[in-house]
């Protein structure tokens, strides 16, 4: 399968999915050290978001949120590529200024409600630089 | 997007890569958001100087590198760590976070921002002013400015609040335009009685109740009656945007968009506060038991003047109790008028300790900050408990100091029968 996603960051990726159930915040629930969340309340408090394409339906809105994902991404330990459904500025402006400050594309693009659950099934995602996200 | 010959300069690296990915970056988020076009500001409160890693000295010393400057006046949230008590981190573990944090200030200082390193840049004059298109980032300052001064600004994630910043344009969107400002339900107060309204927790309760009440939403508060000072406007500011993600709220008579109800609101859902919900909000913001206490931390945004004045004559000459630590965070331009009026001295002597630059719940310096901590701010209250091994007590002003003098969580008789 393939669908069009909106570009929020352009770039391309593929790798292993990881879906979160619950929203997060990139700042104070995530570590950019480790790449973990640290959410004493998140549900998936201690998942690794590095090296995968990482599914979420939106983030807990919070400024830190761009220095969380650019200092994972220069890291390392940061998802490759990030898929959700409400557009989030912040992801988008993190990522935007890792890949001009560390040469690391991470796309993150917003794909309808129902394309999500779609692709929260598959267990690999390639997105491309125009946006298409295919199994 | 409408892009003017100067904008579209920068995009083409006219003026070197750091303008240029400034300008992408307004551009993209100015996408996301649907703007149309950008739209000149005249200020700046900066939030990405808060140290949040090695990538924050990247982005600033990039920008620095290729000259890139603030067009417009910059100023600084607070810090990681205060610059005012360095004595505060001799020996601390953690030197590279430290020394990360105060490279941070230093470098946005070189790129123009001024070091006013607060939370409460509103307590500092020549700031902006009513009907203003600015650019803030801190949650509490995005609230404050939009709701109690009435100038225009969306909440400015990091990097976003400094590429505006130095582009000196923001995408016209949200609360940048008359539409994104008008309420989108209200929140009727009428029966909660006058007495309660001269009350600064009063404030504190309100905003966070109807933070939990708007979510993301813009709304009218009616019924204040009683004309709030400042303090009991930044308080409902600060809790609305801890306890909700609000940007923008309105009091009808009280904020200066809305003069009556109907100038902000056209219709939507409509809510009745009771004493109950004064009561639960209390009850959401405390933690911990009644009982001896470790600290009493106030200045969750950063202390004004008044809010010191009150300290002292509620102190009113008696001293803190030996071994009870009683912190008050603030704003160095604060400090430099405390000393001013000789406060300082006096609340030195009192035994309350006055730390600039930081906040007390996120400060390292600060720690070990722990056992059972009282204090009148909603924002520490709700999320202290989160970030350090710290039971709360929230109370009124009153109700904070007196305990700090008892040395333990001392109740006002009178508040709460109040209410009845």
């Amino acid at each position: 399968m393939t669908v069009q996603g909106t570009i929020l960051n352009g770039g391309a990726a593929s790798g292993p999915t990881l879906v979160l159930t619950e929203p997060v915040s990139f700042w104070g629930a995530f570590d950019p050290r480790t790449g973990k969340i640290v959410d004493t309340h998140h549900p998936q408090q201690g998942t690794a978001l590095g090296g995968s394409i990482l599914l979420l339906p939106e983030t807990r809105g919070s400024g830190g949120t761009p220095g969380g994902i650019a200092e994972a991404i220069r890291r390392g330990t940061g998802p490759l590529g990030i898929i959700l459904i409400t557009p989030d500025i912040n992801l988008a402006v993190g990522a935007q200024v890792a890949a001009a400050l560390y040469g690391r594309p991470c796309p993150v693009i917003a794909v309808s409600e129902e394309d999500y659950h779609a692709l929260v099934k598959c267990e690999r995602l390639s997105i491309g630089a125009d946006g298409s996200i295919s199994a | 997007m409408d892009l003017d010959i100067e904008d579209r300069a920068l995009l083409a690296g006219e003026q070197g890569p750091a303008m240029k990915l400034a300008m992408e970056i307004v551009v993209q988020a100015g996408r996301i958001m649907g703007a149309e076009r950008l739209v000149p500001v005249s200020f700046a409160h900066i939030d990405a100087c808060f140290y949040n890693g090695q990538a924050h000295i990247d982005f600033a010393e990039y920008c620095l590198k290729h000259g890139a400057q603030f067009a417009v006046p910059a100023w600084g949230n607070n810090g990681v760590v205060s610059l005012t008590h360095p004595q505060l981190y001799e020996g601390h573990p953690d030197t590279e976070m430290v020394d990360g944090a105060r490279k941070l200030l230093g470098l946005y200082e070189a790129l123009g921002c001024k070091p006013t390193w607060t939370c409460a840049p509103y307590h500092i004059p020549g700031g902006p002013k009513f009907g203003d298109q600015i650019v803030a980032g801190e949650s509490n300052a995005v609230s404050f400015y939009n709701s109690v001064t009435g100038a225009r600004t969306n909440k400015y994630g990091d990097y976003l609040d400094v590429a505006c910043g130095l582009v000196g344009k923001a995408p016209f969107a949200g609360l940048h335009t008359d539409e994104g400002r008008k309420a989108e339900l209200h929140l009727a107060t009428d029966r909660i009685p006058d007495a309660w309204k001269r009350e600064d927790i009063f404030y504190h309760l309100l905003g966070h109740h109807v933070g939990r009440l708007a979510g993301r939403r813009v709304p009218v508060v009616s019924g204040l009656g009683v004309k709030p000072s400042e303090d009991n406007l930044k308080a409902v500011s600060t809790a609305v945007a801890s306890s909700g993600g609000v940007e923008l709220w309105h009091g009808v008579g009280a904020t200066p968009e809305a003069p009556v109800l109907d100038a902000v609101f056209g219709g939507g859902g409509r809510f009745e506060m009771t004493a109950d919900d004064l009561r639960a909000a209390q009850q959401a913001l405390t933690t911990g038991r009644d009982g001896p206490l470790d600290v009493v931390a106030l200045g969750t945004p950063h202390f004004s003047a008044s809010e010191f004045r009150d300290v002292l004559s509620l102190l009113d000459g008696r001293k803190v109790r030996p071994g009870l630590r009683f912190i008050i965070t603030t704003s160095r331009f604060v400090m430099g008028y405390l000393d001013s009026k000789g406060w300082s001295q006096a609340l030195r002597q009192a035994g309350v300790e006055i730390v600039g630059d930081i906040c007390s719940y996120y400060a390292p310096g600060i720690n070990p900050m722990k056992g059972r901590v009282m204090t009148n701010a909603a924002k520490w209250a709700y999320y202290a408990p989160g970030m350090l091994p710290v039971e709360v007590c929230f109370g009124s002003l009153k109700e904070c100091v007196e305990s700090a003098v008892k040395g333990e969580v001392w109740r006002d008789p009178g508040l709460w029968s109040a209410l009845q």
